[in-house]
């Protein structure tokens, strides 16, 4: 199956914009250029046979990498998310905070579908991905997620976990795989832990090479579902430095947190959600500065008093 | 009780670097401890012999003072008859082992399959689950008993061109019907124990449903039914033997032909032990495997 990437055209204004973006690229280099080669391609093919498409594509210089429509969705009786509006801009990140149950992880776990929605629709670069006609396993193939309980595969070592999906799903050949995954493991200081089994790893190791397992396919958005809720405190700050590093290498992610300052210093934008509902949405200076709403404040106020703001 | 004796003469030889000044001294209370646990250990050894001999003398006195003990003797433990049976018996159990090797081995295969196309989900697999269900709840309730005599004497009674009656063949089938259905039950105890946030994992990463189960499920499963696996596989290698009925000539049946011509049991009885002998290598690996499994467990490893 081929896969479009239409937001390909937002990227040569950025290419040169600084050494931190620079830097960023490189890294992602034999991707860019493999998947600029492929979207070229399919859109050729494209205006041949699929003017409608066309159309909408015309717009896609602004269209966000990940978009959510009044997206539904409900366990048993209970409504987890109701009608959810979101937009993720391409290169920004997207902090969820909120209380537990307030359905945060649902809503990583619906774009990413391995939860169906029940009404709405979500855009995946333009493209719906809640169309039932669509392939999930292609869309998740651009997606990275990483989880709270990092959820490594036990029976492999850490090489074998990154090089798993490039390997059997993108094809990639052994060799090319492993260079890879050193090469990320290099860069976030586990170099060292490629031929150990997650077990023998700290949480903060396992949390960051769960990370690296989710950039190896070079996805187009990476879901963070809470990822230092299961650390130890010292552990915290070595995962969300990794965070750190990818936001300045401009990898376009929504992160579900309950770590306040980091959502505050990391996020381009913050969603409250409150019931299902994103109740207010803004910049961190407007969120945690100025909540607009009641509820927003009673929350950020109980942070407070917990010490985690 | 010995494990603690061993780390406790263990101990007192380590010293925190030859020759230090730190160098560790046991005190006072150590050493009364570990004189305490020493007589307690020695007044156990002590009561576990006595109790031992007891038993046993009380046993031989039982059994040799009953009237029937010197027939019984005769009949079941006779050096005559056990000398005579022994190669027999050893030559019908080479049929047994090869029995076992070949069952164990279409049985691990055939129970595999069952339990993944338990598993499958979608609708296109309706037929095949519901198949696969019925034959595991079908064969696990038939005795094995039945089962055998229906396909050794029943195949055979259709007249199938082309089908053997090879009572060895057909008996082999019978063991490898009723225990694939019980392996496989193994196995899908296995797949459903592993976590599903280890399969949304390998979903998130892009992997089929046929990716996930082959690359992340069944590699775990795996390992973790390897004990209840063997033991399987053990009762396997003593059903085995039932193949006789068939008159397949195995050791149980060497022994059989043997007591059929003299009346004496005790060819039953060297089969019998010969067997036990057989398992007993298996029963301790099976011991073995789950130790260790438990060992890793405890260390904080998921297996």
């Amino acid at each position: 199956m081929t896969e479009p990437e239409p937001v390909r055209t937002a990227e040569p204004d950025r290419a040169g914009a600084s050494d931190r973006t620079s830097a960023s690229h490189r890294t992602g280099t034999s991707d860019r250029t493999s998947t600029s080669g492929r979207t070229s391609t399919s859109d050729r093919t494209s205006t041949s046979d699929r003017t409608d498409g066309e159309a909408g594509r015309t717009s896609e210089t602004s269209e966000p990498v990940l978009r959510l429509e009044a997206v539904r969705k409900s366990f048993g009786r209970s409504v987890v998310l109701r009608d959810v509006d979101l937009e993720v801009p391409s290169h920004t990140v997207t902090a969820l905070i909120g209380a537990s149950g307030s359905g945060k992880s649902t809503l990583l776990r619906c774009a990413n579908l391995l939860e169906e929605i029940d009404d709405g629709a979500i855009f995946l670069d333009g493209e719906e991905i809640t169309d039932p006609r669509v392939d999930p396993d292609a869309v998740r193939r651009r997606i990275g997620v990483v989880f709270q309980a990092y959820n490594l595969f036990p029976h492999m070592t850490v090489e074998q976990n990154i090089t798993l999906a490039p390997r059997r799903v993108h094809g990639v050949s052994r060799e090319a795989a492993r260079e890879r995954a050193r090469e990320l493991l290099e860069r976030l200081g586990l170099a060292d832990k490629a031929g150990e089994y997650p077990d023998r790893l700290s949480g903060g190791q396992q949390q960051r090479v769960a990370i690296v397992r989710a950039l190896a396919a070079r996805p187009r958005l990476l879901l963070l579902d809470e990822i230092t809720a299961a650390l130890d405190p010292e552990l915290v700050g070595e995962v969300l430095g990794v965070v750190r590093d990818l936001k300045e290498d401009g990898m376009t992610m929504v992160l579900a947190t309950h770590e306040m300052g980091f959502a505050r210093e990391v996020a381009d934008q913050v969603c409250f959600l409150d019931g299902g509902v994103v109740l207010e949405r803004g910049t961190p200076q407007e969120i945690f500065g100025a909540p607009r709403q009641e509820r927003t404040r009673r929350f950020l106020r109980r942070i407070v008093a917990a010490g985690r703001l | 009780m010995s494990a603690r004796e061993a780390v406790a003469r263990e101990e007192p030889g380590d010293p925190e670097g030859p020759g230090e000044p730190g160098r560790y001294v046991p005190s006072a209370r150590r050493i009364a401890r570990e004189r305490f646990h020493r007589t307690r250990a020695r007044r156990a050894t002590a009561i576990a012999a006595v109790s031992s001999l007891v038993t046993a003398v009380v046993l031989y006195f039982v059994i040799t003072r009953s009237p029937g003990w010197p027939r019984t003797r005769d009949t079941f433990f006779s050096a005559h008859y056990a000398r005579e049976a022994l190669p027999k018996v050893l030559d019908g159990l080479w049929l047994n082992v090869r029995l076992l090797v070949i069952c164990g081995a279409c049985v691990l295969a055939l129970g595999l399959l069952l339990a993944v196309a338990r598993t499958l989900r979608g609708p296109v697999f309706f037929p095949l689950r519901a198949l696969a269900t019925a034959y595991t709840d079908f064969f696990r309730g038939l005795p094995l008993i039945i089962c055998l005599l229906l396909v050794v004497f029943g195949v055979p009674a259709l007249r199938l061109q082309g089908v053997t009656s090879n009572p060895v063949l057909l008996g082999g089938a019978a063991l490898t019907l009723t225990y694939s259905a019980y392996v496989a039950e193994v196995f899908r105890a296995g797949i459903e124990s592993v976590h599903p946030s280890q399969r949304a994992a390998a979903r998130s990463l892009g992997l089929s449903a046929g990716r996930t189960l082959r690359y992340v499920v069944l590699p775990q499963a795996v390992r973790r039914v390897v004990p209840p696996l063997l033991n399987d596989l053990v009762s396997l290698q003593k059903d085995t033997g039932l193949v006789s009925i068939a008159g397949a000539v195995d050791a149980v049946y060497a022994a059989q032909i043997i007591t059929g011509k003299s009346f004496n049991y005790t060819p039953y009885v060297v089969a019998g032990l010969i067997f036990v002998a057989l398992t007993i290598p298996m029963t301790r690996f099976t011991d073995w495997i789950t130790a260790r499994t438990d060992r890793r467990r405890a260390q904080g490893g998921i297996v």
